[in-house]
């Protein structure tokens, strides 16, 4: 277990939904751990999202004051600083979406490869059409590397189709998976999957991570 | 074959407008429809496209009408304040009958008002934001899915009828992840003989301009150009009709509003209500028809709308005001919920004889 993982990848590939429930997950079983927010691309479906949720299980949220709210600034705090500083604390980081949302990692990257106790994990989907194929997917991978100076150390294959997401969707992703894997050299840390599939998946996915997702009205 | 992916809201104007063959994109950013200029700036230099943020939406709109004039498919997006800054060239293409795609993602005003969704520019879109007698066709999109099939329509209907099409969606729709199944694409191009894109030395020059100095000739145009307009209501009118059968409350609502009406109307009728929506489509032509008929026989309308009540004047001008139409409404960037929808349903349907 490293003392802090790092969530990169497409913009839309579920980083932000992974990182909440991988940070809900370590405070099961660590008492200091805090999740921070580095997206300052997109305004919309923010870490703050889940401020309830991480308030409640005990994990420090750090993001910036205007995420999740009409100012659409791409500003950080400097309590964004604990990522490094705070050692005794587990750190979960959810990075913004493409190279565009990687650079703001730089900033941190530093003291990060210092320290070197991280995993950097590329979040991909093979049903998002700039991601569809290996190959596509790993460009991603490299813009994201260039932009941020940190080499990725791992996958999440986190293939989905929103609602319409059955046991065959992800099964039908394994290979894509693998092949990202093989390419790269990088091992397939998890697959994550929305809560109520992970039964139907038990034993026929290797590292299922069943995710919780917010409730949509409409 | 078609394939399904997961896609928001934006991405799928974009890669839908990319498949029906628009290869030219010029526009500026702004909140909440950027990943449409981002998506397009990836993809177009990848296929032979043009993808080109030029340095104002005034600028943009102008591009529209350079390329329009050349007859290739060509669209620009943004969102409401930018919209406003693009309507002089709104009129303009009109003036000139241009096809070309405009796409609205609202969000919340007037002025620069906020970030979040909003549909408040429904008058600016259906009445013309820019001056004189002019219509566009007006697509409302209701799911990631119709974003990207009525961007095509969009086009095709733009063509068909020499009119800009607008697809007026709003941030929720712009930024909602769903399941998407895309066509192959692919289209067959209009011809346009109008269009300035060469002689080729067998014929005399296209010109294309609104000005028109002699009013008689100004007025035939208005004229012609009306006709076109009542072809387009006669033929091209759409909407979607949901429990509609036997319901006495109508509500009526588009884009996301219309979701959520969907899951009141739901509750309603678990509740033993006899409720059902109209969801209008086009919003011009606007389905005055349907809502006619829903007035011989239902005993109210319910218009959900995130704004302070603009469609509503076009669901009293259909009913003919032959029943009471009621507003249900959330502005600023804020969303209707369904147990607030499923509340004035409640209401009405207890206080309406």
């Amino acid at each position: 277990m490293s003392r802090v993982t790092l969530f990169a990848g497409h913009y839309g590939s579920g980083k932000t939904n992974i990182a909440v429930n991988w940070a809900l997950k370590l405070r099961e079983t660590h008492e200091r751990v805090l999740i921070a927010d580095l997206d300052i691309v997109n305004p919309y479906f923010r870490t703050r999202d889940s401020l309830d949720d991480l308030t409640r299980a005990g994990v420090r949220l750090i993001s910036s004051a205007y995420a999740s709210s009409n100012v659409d600034l791409p500003a950080l705090p400097t309590e964004m600083y604990a990522i490094t500083d705070d050692t005794a604390s587990l750190a979960v980081v959810d990075i913004g979406g493409d190279d565009r949302g990687a650079y703001a990692l730089g900033r941190y990257a530093p003291g990060i490869l210092e320290e070197n106790d991280y995993d950097m994990l590329f979040v991909c989907n093979m049903y998002r059409p700039l991601t569809m194929t290996p190959g596509e997917a790993i460009g991603v991978m490299r813009e994201i590397e260039a932009a941020c100076g940190m080499a990725f150390t791992g996958i999440v294959n986190n293939s989905n189709l929103g609602e319409q997401t059955g046991p065959d969707t992800v099964l039908a992703s394994l290979p894509y998976a693998q092949a990202v894997s093989r390419e790269t050299g990088l091992p397939v840390r998890f697959t994550s999957v929305r809560a109520d599939l992970a039964p139907a998946l038990a034993g026929r996915v290797d590292n299922l991570f069943p995710l919780t997702l917010q409730k949509k009205c409409y | 074959m078609a394939e399904k992916v997961l896609m928001k809201g934006n991405e799928a104007i974009a890669e839908a407008a990319i498949r029906c063959g628009c290869r030219h994109y010029f526009g500026y950013p702004i909140t909440p429809q950027t990943e449409i200029a981002a998506y397009m700036a990836k993809r177009m230099p990848k296929i032979g496209g043009t993808f080109l943020q030029a340095e104002s939406e005034v600028a943009a709109i102008n591009m529209v009408i350079g390329a329009a004039s050349a007859g290739v498919r060509v669209m620009t997006s943004s969102s409401s304040p930018g919209i406003s800054l693009k309507s002089e060239g709104l009129s303009y293409m009109a003036g000139c009958d241009l096809p070309a795609l405009v796409v609205n993602v609202q969000r919340g005003g007037p002025g620069l008002g906020g970030i979040q969704p909003s549909q408040s520019d429904y008058f600016q879109a259906t009445r013309g934001g820019g001056h004189g007698d002019y219509r566009m066709i007006v697509l409302a999109p209701a799911s990631v899915q119709e974003m990207a099939s009525l961007t095509a329509k969009a086009f095709d209907l733009a063509d068909k009828y020499r009119m800009t099409a607008m697809i007026l969606a709003d941030g929720t729709m712009g930024q909602m992840m769903e399941p998407v199944e895309l066509d192959e694409g692919g289209y067959t191009p209009v011809d346009k003989p109008w269009a300035a894109s060469g002689t080729g030395m067998q014929r005399e020059h296209n010109i294309i301009n609104s000005l028109s100095l002699v009013p008689e000739e100004l007025e035939k145009l208005n004229f012609a150009r009306y006709e076109k307009y009542k072809a387009v209501e006669e033929n091209e009118t759409m909407y979607e009709e949901y429990m509609m059968d036997d319901a006495e409350i109508c509500v009526v609502a588009f884009g996301i509003a219309a979701r959520v009406s969907k899951n009141a109307v739901i509750a309603a009728r678990e509740a033993g209500i006899k409720a059902g929506m109209i969801r209008p489509i086009t919003l011009w032509p606007f389905p005055a028809a349907p809502i006619k008929a829903a007035a011989a026989r239902c005993k109210a309308f319910i218009s959900v709308e995130l704004n302070m009540g603009q469609m509503i004047e076009d669901v009293r001008l259909a009913s003919e005001c032959r029943r009471p139409v009621c507003l249900c409404n959330r502005v600023g960037g804020m969303i209707p919920s369904p147990e607030q929808v499923l509340g004035k349903i409640k209401e009405i349907n207890g206080g309406v004889q």
